[in-house]
């Protein structure tokens, strides 16, 4: 069955205290190459099916729930066809 | 006066909020997140705690409860509506407060005994602080950083939307040390510390009179039931 991915991520301007953790956390294991690490969610919504009227019910589930535009934005609504095939 | 306290699952202090309202002078009703029905009270209080086990984000699956739809008609007629910790989580949420709450910048959990200083007492829960007051009430949260964009900042410093501001360190990383805000109305106030703790002598925060004799946070209480009086 397909599934709708959605993607999340806390706003660029903001700290995001679980990225910067394992930012540190990579500094002190010597992986210098990696300057910064940012952490967000995926949203995975298996369908029957794929619409125009189911995706526009993601895109608005996206904005009113899966984010609060206040401290993320929704970076990207994908569709996988036949996930777990 | 009844002043509602809103069960939610993962609720923590919705006794203790309770409780509080009765040491105000007001009788509390408990209410339930599943219902549509405010059982006619004249206040409302979101409680602490765990919503949810904060999936998602803190607060953010309650502000879809069934009775957000009752608690959001009544802020905009006017009601009080105080949310305290998860309950101010829940009102941003819910868009009934400007701003968010995110993890706290250090990453840890903290749990202190906080100064705190009254910098709006207009609204419906801080009535009758002197203007300036300083109290101390409990602490307690993971994800207790308020912030917001530069314009919302700047217009709620600008209409002294800002009820209460942190003193000396600041615990979790809040934009200009913001620990509670109001709505434009007024009648609408979250924080992230909690008045509930702080009620009852024996119970409370150490004062430099007693130890746990810090009942700061019963006025936050009493200021609702004032303007309930007055209204």
């Amino acid at each position: 069955m397909p599934t709708i991915v959605v993607e999340v991520m806390p706003k660029a301007v903001l700290l995001d205290p679980q990225g910067k953790a394992v930012t540190g956390a990579l500094h002190r294991l010597g992986k210098s190459a990696f300057s910064e690490v940012r952490i967000g969610k995926r949203f995975e919504l298996t369908v029957d099916a794929v619409d125009d009227a189911v995706l526009e019910e993601v895109r608005v589930l996206a904005d009113e729930m899966f984010s609060n535009s206040v401290i993320e934005d929704v970076v990207s609504i994908t569709v996988l066809e036949n996930a777990g095939a | 006066m009844r002043i509602g306290v809103i069960t939610f699952p993962g609720s923590l202090d919705d006794r203790d909020a309770q409780r509080a309202v009765r040491l105000a002078g007001a009788e509390p009703v408990a209410l339930w997140h599943g219902d549509h029905d405010l059982h006619g009270v004249d206040a409302l209080v979101l409680p602490g705690g765990f919503s949810y086990g904060d999936y998602l984000r803190c607060g953010a699956i309650a502000a879809h409860s069934p009775i957000m739809a009752e608690v959001i008609g009544a802020a905009n007629s006017g009601m009080p509506v105080l949310g305290i910790c998860n309950g101010f989580q829940m009102l941003t949420e819910a868009h009934l407060l400007p701003g968010g709450l995110i993890r706290n910048d250090h990453g840890n959990f903290i749990c202190r005994d906080q100064g705190l200083r009254v910098e709006n007492t207009d609204t419906a829960w801080t009535n009758v602080f002197a203007a300036n007051a300083e109290i101390t009430i409990p602490l307690k949260n993971g994800e207790g950083g308020f912030i917001a964009d530069a314009a919302t900042i700047e217009r709620l410093e600008g209409e002294g939307q800002v009820v209460f501001r942190y003193l000396g360190v600041n615990p979790n990383g809040s934009v200009n040390d913001i620990a509670g805000v109001t709505n434009e109305r007024g009648n609408v106030v979250g924080l992230m510390p909690h008045p509930e703790h702080a009620v009852e002598a024996g119970f409370g925060p150490d004062t430099s009179a007693a130890m746990r004799s810090g009942v700061d946070g019963l006025d936050i209480f009493t200021s609702a039931i004032r303007s309930l009086v007055s209204a």
